[in-house]
């Protein structure tokens, strides 16, 4: 016996039929939708050509909404990545437990962003509010994520406890790599703690730091379900002269658009800008690990 | 385990060293408490009755047996079915992931061994797919899904086999890219001598590549399986909010717009979507954390 062509056929086929008929026909559905009139349920579909995205880059909703996210998204990066350093510092050290530290700080990220949202929800709402109003603090005894300018902040508090704890262990594993004599000729040389982890510990795990930084970029950028059950986009705002919901993500006000406000055809061409941006950063990232890979 | 940083200067005083570490694992057990006092503060709320929550969110439970009242009230709801939503997940999770990993694991293996133009573009094909995110193609595909039940009479929304295929296509770009990794390692000598003892090809995969890629499919299992039991827009979309089949994302969501402001009941239900996998981290943490450090690395 060897291998048929017929066989290799026979096993390729049930992903590749499931990929083409879940994602690509889809993808080039979508885009096609984008370029029309259409509401997702009138029977006549006309073609508008770009006016779609022209709309879309005059509207004040998905301008904020942009800008918003990209907020997010930066917040999201610095304090998460930072938090998992400290975290990973402190889990690679010479503390008895370890293991046990790490899986506990990893728990938040087991739970999905709908559970985690109506939890963090009520610790806004009630929890935080009533330490507040016992300790007489006036801005805590009101809700974080009813005040337009804390809400996006409340936000990244959220994502950074859910997500520090996974993007810590892609530092653990990078720390646990290197070499540990360097760091010890660098003891014997005299270099401080501080000095060691700056100049040495951080050049030997850079590959973990852009790992780190796609992971929080993607998955700050891409938000939605802990945007729905913590915010649902509010509270409302004036933004330009408009009324907008602060702490509407790209992700909740595509689906706002196409699927609650009926208008599909523009949160097709919202989603077609959504992914381009995404494109972009998948590429920036693939240049700078094939960057690596040659420095190696 | 070996550590690379050590916190102690070498010959510095052993006393010192050891106050450090103290002070360390002080504020390790401190931080520790305070990721996890969220989960503290859920069960604690679970266990109020509306009155006292209102009242005051804070303290402690005066009285436990207010949990069990508030699980089965639950349980028990008229509106949301949770136990129903429990068994469902738990369907749509075992065969997605049994869908995704042997499909996957077979189109890997494919285009490891059979290097051509086609399949090294069909790879690629694959890779690429992975940066489309669902917002472009939700509604298309749930247009498409529609139309295909219509016109070929195989229902595939808010069916468990047509959610199942649905997280095939999702699932398998990733998947194979991993399978892909650790079949290259995998020597050819083993599937040639099998297939010269006269095994056939599926032979050969199921009774020599499937058994050696056991790591792996845990990897590929924990991946998807995290994320497919706490996705929450896919099931809505592909299953609807109040439809038959329920996961217990759609539940909690149907179960806090029912309840508005009876913070115990939601608090319970949030406690119980959190259960189920918490024990399943307990008791598989190992195999988790290192399958989600490997599926980021990699």
């Amino acid at each position: 016996m060897k291998r048929s062509k017929l066989w290799d056929a026979v096993f390729l086929a049930p992903c590749l039929i499931a990929l083409t008929m879940i994602v690509l026909i889809p993808f080039v559905q979508g885009i096609n939708f984008s370029l029309t009139d259409w509401n997702g349920i009138n029977s006549v579909i006309n073609y508008v050509g770009f006016n779609n995205y022209k709309d879309m880059f005059q509207s004040v909703e998905f301008g904020y909404s942009f800008v918003i996210t990209v907020v997010y998204t930066v917040i999201n990066v610095i304090l998460v990545n930072i938090v998992a350093f400290l975290l990973a510092l402190l889990v690679t050290s010479k503390v008895r437990g370890k293991n046990f530290y790490r899986a506990a700080f990893f728990v938040p990220n087991l739970i999905g962003g709908i559970v985690l949202g109506y939890t963090w929800q009520f610790m806004f709402n009630d929890f935080f509010t009533s330490i507040g109003k016992i300790l007489g603090v006036g801005w805590m005894s009101k809700s974080m994520i009813a005040n337009k300018d804390l809400v996006i902040f409340a936000m990244s508090v959220v994502n950074t406890w859910q997500y520090a704890g996974y993007i810590m262990l892609i530092f653990v594993a990078g720390i646990q790599a290197t070499s540990q004599e360097v760091m010890e000729a660098a003891t014997v040389d005299g270099a401080n703690y501080y000095q060691r982890v700056r100049k040495i510990l951080i050049p030997m795990i850079a590959n973990a730091f852009t790992i780190s930084l796609f992971l929080t970029i993607t998955n700050s950028f891409k938000c939605f379900d802990l945007n729905v059950a913590l915010t649902n986009g509010g509270p409302s705002m004036r933004y330009m002269g408009k009324v907008v919901k602060s702490s509407q993500l790209l992700a909740l006000t595509i689906y706002n658009k196409s699927i609650t406000s009926k208008e599909l055809a523009k949160g097709q061409a919202m989603s077609v800008i959504f992914f381009l941006m995404l494109v972009v950063f998948s590429l920036i990232q693939v240049y700078f690990s094939k960057k690596k890979e040659v420095e190696a | 385990m070996a550590d690379a940083l050590h916190l102690d200067a070498v010959g510095q005083k052993n006393q010192h060293s050891k106050a450090k570490r103290i002070a360390l694992e002080i504020l390790a057990i401190v931080l520790v408490l305070v990721v996890l006092s969220p989960f503290v503060i859920v069960l604690f709320n679970s266990s109020k009755t509306f009155d006292h929550i209102t009242r005051d969110p804070l303290s402690p439970p005066s009285d436990w047996s207010n949990l069990g009242a508030n699980i089965s009230a639950v349980m028990n709801d008229p509106t949301t079915d949770f136990l129903g939503a429990f068994k469902d997940s738990v369907i749509i999770t075992v065969i997605s992931l049994v869908v995704i990993i042997i499909f996957s694991a077979m189109a890997a293996w494919v285009l490891v061994r059979n290097r051509s133009r086609f399949t090294n573009f069909t790879f690629m094909l694959f890779v690429a797919a992975m940066v489309i995110p669902f917002q472009v193609v939700m509604y298309p595909l749930v247009y498409f899904l529609k139309a295909i039940g219509d016109t070929l009479g195989i229902k595939m929304l808010a069916t468990y086999h047509g959610i199942a295929f649905a997280y095939l296509g999702f699932g398998c770009s990733l998947s194979i890219f991993i399978f892909h990794g650790f079949i290259k390692g995998i020597p050819l000598a083993l599937e040639e001598s099998a297939f010269i003892d006269g095994c056939s090809q599926p032979g050969v995969f199921f009774k020599i590549i499937l058994p050696l890629l056991t790591p792996t499919i845990t990897t590929v299992a924990i991946l998807n399986g995290i994320w497919i039991w706490n996705d929450y827009l896919l099931p809505l979309l592909v299953l609807g909010g109040n439809g038959e089949i329920q996961t217990i994302p759609l539940a909690v969501t149907a179960f806090a717009g029912a309840y508005v402001k009876q913070w115990n009941l939601i608090m319970t239900s949030a406690l119980l979507a959190m259960i189920p996998i918490v024990v399943m981290f307990i008791f598989a943490q190992k195999y988790i954390i290192r399958g989600m450090v490997e599926g980021a690395v990699k």
